[in-house]
């Protein structure tokens, strides 16, 4: 049967467009349109004294310029805080153009528009900002010195202390037969979509109506947002994400500036207004994600059994906070990873300081709490001279303990109790994946071939598919085409084969006939947004069951019409037919057309539908219970979220004359329940793992310590090309969800979050030095290793004269003078 | 010296049609053949030349239409995305084995980069023996200089060695 596709690896429906240049995104659309370009912030944090306009309104082609004084209404008031939260006590958000004050590089102060960009930047060049430099908050640790404060009325630059515990972590600390502290860091990347932000809008002045295209993740609230702040009817407004070019988080947030600013100035100039964001624009103007300080103190016993773990960090949150705190607390509770901890207590504060506000990108606080929780482990291992496979090992919750509850609550206000889960079968793949009883082998292998080596692991559970909800529409038409839509949007993820997928099993049409829709409010009004790997499970399982719910109309009219019982009626091939009864059937699209009774005869199909063609006089036309039409909307809103799990191993090799890291090999485990579609998940964990790559040995926001990004563009921020990516072993496992129908769990983020801590694993293990920044370049490595004072692991000491480096004095025939490759150094960390 | 707002006309062949336009002499490349030819298949990822996306055939050869002007191209010919397909003569296309080989493997996610990525790889294609094997030096090659964010370009790569294979096929 061709319409069985869940689980298939069928080929996307979205490519064909796509690989022949006829996708639709934002700055594709509109070339009649007037362009927007921003006046931003030079300084991180400043006063506005004056804005003096005079010199641009002389540019040829300049139509507008707007400033803080030109906003009213709401749109006059600071930018919503999304998400508020009991332990944010203190919230701040910017506005859409800087009101007085700026707080990092980068902050809109001015908007322009005019014929072309090219003119409208012309006019920006020209505009005055006279500033009042203030002085700059750069990283974790000065936001903590708090000499002084990025909002004057914070002077402790803290906007949140999250804080979850399970018990009395001081108490089991003190009984511990064995505890160690360390501090650890991770730097700053971001999601760097190959597409920037882009907002498009259309005013119809005569029937008052506003159509605005955005590269968003979540545009049912873009929608109700820009409703709110220009002062519209929710349905005067109609916000659709076109072809998006990647997310990864950072489009999830809302509503920016400019899709406030784009809309308002469409109104007010009566023309179409587009702005595209620039790659400069996007390194400064919008969001950045992962830094974070993290001391711990584990408590364990001789056997490297978890007694306690008390966790402190300090998350960057940047100049504003208008996300909340999810990142805090997805790291807080995912921290926790795969393990039976008895005593866990953790704390983040989250603080302020000049720079770009950080908001989920890929992970969204995983990949940091992974770290924490897998340098734990590694640490335990090294400490106790045992395997660090065998560690975690001996922590795992087994099978039998799920359904499995932490006690801790969720960034979605819900429970942590894992779903199901095979940890120990993960870990067990892993070891074979990557040759771990091999190691060293390898190693020595390596130390010959005059290179070091090393392997890393690390195991991660991931909350995938929060709630509320989404929603999901499928309608047959007379033509036999099949209508899907749902209100969450994509980035790339292949939802539209996905859901497709979904509806042809489910309803038993062929795919060619179906047609689906994301992210468009003009066609569903209600969703909550792509993020948290919750598109499978969310609009996967509401697409199904409104299939499911077209399915038992189309049974039941099909029914009346073969005189049959619907209990014996299947659908295949878009027939709907009397289990084997051959000939005894009637196609879906006849169905759809009965299922509407016509006065008119708009054609033929129509024909059979209208009141003369049809005889049961018994019966109103529409029964009272039933309505028009066979479609139907359903909605599926979850308990709790599920928890897809995995575990990765890194082996690298380390050239000991340019310290230059090379991960060799790359192997993937991971488990996110039934899989709709097998080549579209490995996608994703290639995708995933690239990035993990990145923000491991190459990414990171190298702010100076006035606030100024060093290195805003792609020339400077490292991005991984093919050649920095490993090839990726993967190996699957499916435990499925019993919380949802399809039993499905989120894929998205899986390959991203334990990239930093087995690559750090592996560095640590191939050099016998400590690992405890990420990401490290190679001039980071080579000044590590020859730090006299640089902290060594008993497992170097125990492995000592096989390959371990020993500072100062590098293998034959290696020159270290003038060794210092690539990588951009920053004084924007913790340091 | 020529003002940057000052304008001039080009004439250039894009996949095939001769075409004209007015632009600004300071217009690039980039921009003259997504807003004055509404050729939107060609992206933009970073208007500095590092990402690739907006790589397209100046006389054949691979370009970064984000680092010309407009009126570099005057007289020469250029072929977008949009010129990548043949017509099949009945109505129809018939898809460059690279496009058919990124479908066939899945190596485009979000579809930003795509356009850059098949047309360095069909110009990488194009130019050598088709009856040859492909080695992976040359696969690395082909993508070695142009940036993904989705994908982690296992798939890109898997799609060039499947296109090679195809035209090869074709060779014999
Ligand atoms: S847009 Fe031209 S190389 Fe990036
Ligand atoms: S497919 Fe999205 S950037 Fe390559």
């Amino acid at each position: 049967m061709t319409t069985k596709l869940f689980g298939e690896p069928v080929r996307r429906r979205e490519d064909a467009r796509l690989i022949t240049g006829r996708g639709r995104y934002v700055d594709d659309i509109g070339h009649t349109a007037l362009a927007a370009a921003f006046v931003r912030s030079p300084h991180a944090h400043a006063r506005i004294v004056d804005i003096d306009v005079d010199a641009a309104l002389d540019v040829e082609g300049l139509v507008a310029i707007y400033t803080y004084e030109d906003l009213t209404g709401p749109l006059a008031e600071p930018l919503p805080v999304l998400i508020p939260h009991p332990q944010l006590h203190a919230p701040r958000t910017g506005y859409p153009l800087a009101s007085g004050e700026v707080n990092h590089v980068g902050e809109p102060v001015a908007m322009v528009v005019a014929t072309d960009r090219y003119v409208a930047e012309d006019a920006c060049d020209r505009i005055v900002v006279t500033y009042e430099e203030l002085p700059a908050v750069v990283g974790v640790d000065a936001a903590r010195a708090a000499r002084s404060a990025v909002h004057e009325e914070i002077p402790d630059n803290v906007a949140a202390v999250h804080h979850q515990e399970t018990g009395d972590v001081e108490a089991a600390l003190a009984t511990a037969p064995r505890t160690l502290s360390f501090t650890q860091y991770i730097e700053r990347s971001a999601s760097m979509p190959l597409e920037g932000k882009g907002v498009h809008a259309r005013w119809d002045a005569d029937d008052g109506s506003l159509r605005v295209h955005t590269s968003t993740q979540a545009s049912t609230s873009v929608r109700a947002a820009i409703a709110a702040k220009l002062q519209l009817s929710l349905d005067q407004v109609e916000v659709i994400a076109p072809d998006v070019g990647g997310g990864f988080g950072v489009k999830i947030v809302h509503p920016w500036p400019e899709e406030l600013l784009v809309p308002m100035a469409a109104i007010a100039l009566g023309r179409e207004v587009k702005w595209t964001e620039d790659r400069r624009e996007h390194f400064i103007g919008s969001a950045h994600e992962r830094q974070q300080r993290q001391e711990i103190t584990v408590g364990y016993d001789d056997d490297g059994r978890l007694v306690a773990l008390d966790v402190h960090i300090w998350h960057d949150n940047g100049a504003y906070t208008p996300y909340g705190i999810i990142v805090p607390i997805v790291t807080a509770t995912q921290l926790v990873g795969p393990y039976v901890i008895p005593t866990y207590r953790v704390k983040v504060e989250s603080v302020y300081t000049n720079t770009v506000i950080v908001t989920p990108y890929r992970g969204a606080g995983r990949p940091q709490g992974c770290y924490a929780m897998e340098r734990t482990m590694d640490r335990i291992a090294d400490v106790l001279g045992l395997d660090r496979a065998e560690v975690r090992a001996r922590n795992l919750i087994r099978p039998d303990q799920f359904p499995y509850d932490h006690h801790l609550t969720f960034q979605d206000g819900r429970p942590v109790i894992y779903d199901s889960g095979d940890y120990p079968g993960l870990l067990d793949k892993l070891k074979a994946l990557v040759g771990w009883e091999d190691a060293e082998a390898m190693r020595r292998d390596a130390e010959a071939r005059g290179t070091l080596l090393g392997v890393g692991m690390a195991l991660y559970v991931e909350g995938t598919g929060p709630g509320p909800y989404e929603g999901g529409h499928v309608q047959v038409l007379g033509s036999g085409k099949v209508l899907v839509s749902t209100g969450l949007t994509s980035q790339g993820q292949g939802h539209e084969t996905v859901l497709a997928q979904i509806v042809a099993t489910e309803l038993g049409v062929p795919i060619e006939d179906i047609e689906v829709t994301t992210g468009d409010t003009r066609r569903f009004g209600y969703a909550v947004g792509t993020f948290a790997s919750r598109a499978a499970v969310m609009s996967g399982n509401a697409v199904a069951l409104a299939a499911r719910g077209v399915r038992e109309k189309a049974l039941r009219i099909a029914a009346d019409v073969l005189e049959a019982d619907p209990g014996d009626l299947e659908i295949d091939e878009g027939l709907v037919q009397v289990r084997g009864t051959p000939g005894a059937a009637v196609p879906l699209r006849t169905v759809a057309v009965l299922s509407n009774p016509l006065r008119y005869a708009f054609d033929e199909a129509a024909r059979q539908a209208t009141q003369f063609a049809t005889h049961d006089d018994s019966k109103p036309p529409v029964a009272e219970d039933d309505e028009p039409g066979l479609e139907f909307r359903d909605y599926y809103s979850p308990l709790r979220s599920t928890f897809a799990s995995g575990a990765h191993a890194a082996v690298v090799e380390i050239d000991p004359a340019t310290f230059e890291i090379d991960v060799v090999r790359y192997a993937v485990v991971h488990d996110c329940g039934n899989v709709v579609n097998p080549m579209i998940v490995e996608g994703q964990v290639h995708g995933g793992v690239a990035q993990g790559v990145g923000g491991a040995l190459y990414e990171r926001m190298a702010y100076d310590a006035d606030g100024q990004l060093q290195n805003a563009s792609f020339m400077d921020f490292l991005m991984p090309y093919a050649s920095e990516v490993p090839d990726v072993d993967i190996d699957h496992q499916q435990t499925p969800s019993p919380l949802n129908p399809l039993g499905i769990k989120g894929a998205g983020e899986a390959g991203v979050i334990p990239g930093t801590a087995a690559i750090a694993s592996a560095i640590e293990d191939a050099t016998g030095r400590r690992i405890t920044r990420m990401p490290i370049a190679p001039s980071e490595l080579f000044d590590l290793v020859n730090d006299e004072s640089a902290e060594r692991t008993a497992a170097s000491a125990r492995r000592a004269g096989t390959g371990t480096m020993p500072a100062g004095t590098m293998p034959a025939g290696v020159r270290t003078t003038g060794v210092r490759t690539t990588g951009v150094r920053t004084t924007g960390g913790g340091a | 010296m020529t003002p940057v707002d000052a304008e001039r006309t080009v004439s250039l062949t894009v996949n095939g049609v001769p075409r004209e336009a007015t632009v600004p002499v300071r217009r690039l490349l980039s921009d003259a053949l997504r807003h004055d030819l509404g050729l939107t298949g060609t992206h933009v990822g970073c208007e500095h030349g590092v990402c690739g996306a907006c790589t397209v055939l100046v006389d054949g050869a691979p370009v970064r239409s984000c680092l010309v002007l407009a009126v570099q191209v005057d007289g020469r010919s250029v072929r977008t995305v949009e010129g990548l397909a043949r017509d099949d003569g009945r109505g129809g296309q018939l898809l460059h084995p690279v496009q058919e080989a990124f479908r066939e493997c899945h190596a485009l996610q979000c579809g930003f980069c795509t356009p850059g990525f098949l047309m360095t790889i069909a110009a990488g294609l194009e130019a050598r023996d088709a009856a040859e094997e492909i080695s992976e030096e040359e696969v690395d090659d082909m993508v070695g200089g142009n940036l993904c964010r989705c994908t982690g370009y296992a798939n890109i790569k898997k799609a060039v060695r499947h296109a090679a294979a195809a035209m090869r096929e074709d060779a014999r």
